[in-house]
C-alpha cells in the first residue's frame, strides 16, 4: 500500500480468462507482482466454451507472422504444460499427434492442398511440413470413418487439451507463483499516464507501471482508455457433447475431439447472434451433429448429453490484436479467439516482451492500426 | 438389501416377469424399471464410474443421477430406472465408458 491507500503492484492484467490469466502467469514468473482483475460470471467467458483445439494448420493464409505465431506457440505447449503440472500437480491433458482437417470430394481435397501449399510458401524458413492423405490411409488412422470422406490434411503440428483443466492450472501457479487474483472485480474507471496506471474496482484502486488489457469482449470499451483500440465482435460457436466413450480417437480434428475424460466434442459452427448465448438455433446443431455423422457414423449411436454456446472474439480480420499504447506507455492490449493455442505463445513470450516493456518487431502486424483507413480528404 | 414392499403392488392378479441382471435370473413385477431389478437381485454394483471407476448403484430412481446405468438388450449407458421389465431382458453392468461400436465400412 502506498500512503494514499493505492494497492501498488507491478503489472496489472484485466481478464481472468485463458488470455489474462496466461499472461498474468507469464509476468509473475518474470518476477513482476501482478494483480489479475475477474470480472465475475456476468462475463461472457469465451474461455468455458472453448472446443479444447491447439490447432496450427489453415491458420494464418497470407498472413506469415500469425503462422509463425501459431506455430511458435505449439511448440511452447509442452513447456508450459509440464511447468503447470510440476508447478500445480494439474495435467491439461495435453496431446500433440498432430490433427486432421477432412475433405468430403475432390474438388475439396484440391483447394485444401493448395491452400496448404501456400501456407508452406509463406512459412520461410520455419517450416511447414504437411500431408494430403488420402481415405484408404486414413482408415488406418481413425476408426469407422464414413464413406463420403475422401481424405484430410495432417500437420504433426496440431494437438489438443482441456481449456477449463488449462484455465484451473494459470490460475494455481499463478497464485502458487505469489500472484494476486481479484474475482468480482469489475473495472469502473481507469486513470491512465504514461508508465502509472490507476484501475478502479468500484471504491478501491490498483496501480502500476504496466497494464494489460486481456478482458476478451470488453477490450472494444476499455481500449480507448489508455488510447487504443479494439474493433471485436461477437463470433457465436456452438458445441455438442456426447457421453463418455472408451478412447477411440487418437487424433484431434477440426470437428470433432475427444477429450482425456471420453466425451466426444462436435463443433465447428459460426453464427452471428450478437452477445445472446442462451438462444438455440436447431439448424446449427442440426448441422453440427450432421458433419460429425457424416464424418463418423458411428458417433449417430451415442447420447448426447450437453450443449452449450459461447462467444468467439473476433477482429475484423479474425487475426489477434496485440498493441501498445504510444501515448500511454507501459498499456498493452491482446486479444484473440485461440485462447488454447496461443496459450503457449502468450505465457512463455509474450509475457516476458510486456516485461521488458517492447512488443518484438515481428508482433508489429498485429497491432489495431491495420485496422484504420485513411480519411480521403 | 432390498425388499418388495408387500402393499406395493398385488401379489395376486400381479405378474412377475423373469429378467437377468448379470446373467443371474430375477422375478420382478410387470410395470418394474430394470433398476428394480438390479436392486432386487443384490447385485453390488450396475456400473462403474468412466474416470474414477467407483461402482454405483441406482439411486434417484426419477432419470437424474445417472448412477443406475446400464447394458440393456445389448445397448449401453442406458438409465436403467426409465426402461420397464421386459420378459428375457439381459441387464449387464456398465463397466466404465461404453465402447463406440465402430463397424468397419471397408
Amino acid at each position: 500500500m502506498t500512503a494514499s491507500g493505492h494497492a501498488m503492484h507491478d503489472a496489472i492484467v484485466i481478464g481472468g480468462g485463458l488470455v489474462g490469466a496466461a499472461i498474468a502467469y507469464g509476468l509473475q514468473r518474470q518476477g513482476l507482482s501482478t494483480v489479475m482483475l475477474d470480472e465475475g460470471d456476468v462475463a461472457h467467458r469465451a474461455s468455458r466454451g472453448n472446443f479444447g483445439l491447439v490447432w496450427v494448420q489453415s491458420k494464418g493464409l497470407g498472413a506469415p507472422h500469425y503462422q509463425h505465431w501459431t506455430h511458435a506457440s505449439a511448440r511452447a505447449w509442452p513447456q508450459l504444460a509440464a511447468d503447470l503440472l510440476a508447478g500445480t500437480g494439474i495435467d491439461v491433458g495435453l496431446h500433440q499427434p498432430g490433427g486432421l482437417h477432412f475433405c468430403f470430394s475432390d474438388d475439396e481435397m484440391a483447394q485444401r492442398d493448395a491452400l496448404m501449399g501456400q501456407l508452406r510458401r509463406e512459412a520461410g524458413n520455419a517450416g511447414y511440413e504437411y500431408r494430403m492423405i488420402p481415405a484408404a490411409e486414413l482408415r488406418d488412422m481413425v476408426p469407422g470413418l464414413g464413406p463420403q470422406v475422401v481424405g484430410a490434411s495432417w500437420t504433426p503440428y496440431d494437438g489438443h487439451a482441456s481449456p477449463l483443466h488449462l484455465l484451473r492450472a494459470l490460475h494455481a501457479a499463478f497464485q502458487d507463483g505469489g500472484g494476486l487474483y481479484r474475482p468480482n472485480a469489475r473495472v469502473t474507471a481507469i486513470k491512465a499516464a504514461p508508465r502509472d496506471f490507476a484501475v478502479a474496482i468500484g471504491s478501491e484502486t490498483v496501480r502500476a507501471p504496466r497494464l494489460v488489457l486481456a478482458s476478451g469482449l470488453g477490450n472494444a470499451d476499455l481500449a480507448p482508455l489508455v488510447g487504443l483500440s479494439a474493433p471485436l465482435r461477437p463470433e457465436r460457436g456452438q458445441i455438442l457433447v456426447t457421453e463418455r466413450t472408451r478412447q477411440v480417437l487418437a487424433l484431434p480434428t477440426h470437428v470433432v475431439r475427444q477429450t482425456e475424460e471420453g466425451s466426444l466434442l462436435l463443433g465447428d459452427s459460426k453464427e452471428d447472434m450478437g452477445f445472446d448465448t442462451l438462444t438455440q438455433t436447431p439448424a446449427i446443431m442440426r448441422a453440427i451433429a450432421r458433419k460429425a455423422v457424416q464424418t463418423f457414423p458411428w458417433i449417430a449411436e451415442l447420447n448426447i448429453v450437453r450443449a452449450w454456446a459461447a462467444l468467439r472474439v473476433m477482429s475484423p480480420d479474425g487475426k489477434p490484436i496485440y498493441d501498445q499504447s504510444e501515448r500511454y506507455p507501459g498499456a498493452t492490449i491482446a486479444n484473440c479467439h485461440s485462447g488454447v493455442t496461443l496459450a503457449g505463445a502468450h505465457a512463455g513470450l509474450l509475457a516476458p516482451m510486456i516485461a521488458t516493456g517492447a512488443l518484438a518487431p515481428d508482433l508489429s502486424p498485429f497491432s489495431a492500426r491495420r485496422f484504420d483507413v485513411q480519411k480521403a480528404a | 438389501m432390498f425388499r418388495r414392499r408387500p402393499e406395493a403392488r398385488p401379489a395376486q392378479g400381479g405378474r412377475l416377469v423373469e429378467v437377468f441382471v448379470a446373467g443371474k435370473p430375477v422375478q420382478v413385477p410387470e410395470g418394474a424399471s430394470a433398476a428394480a431389478a438390479v436392486l432386487l437381485s443384490g447385485a453390488p454394483a450396475i456400473r462403474t464410474t468412466p474416470v474414477g471407476g467407483a461402482p454405483r448403484l441406482p439411486y434417484c430412481m426419477i432419470g437424474i443421477c445417472f448412477d443406475c446405468l446400464a447394458e440393456i438388450d445389448g445397448v449401453a449407458n442406458r438409465q436403467s430406472c426409465l426402461v420397464p421389465v421386459a420378459p428375457g431382458m439381459r441387464i449387464e453392468p456398465q463397466v466404465g465408458a461404453r465402447a463406440a461400436r465402430i463397424e468397419d465400412a471397408a
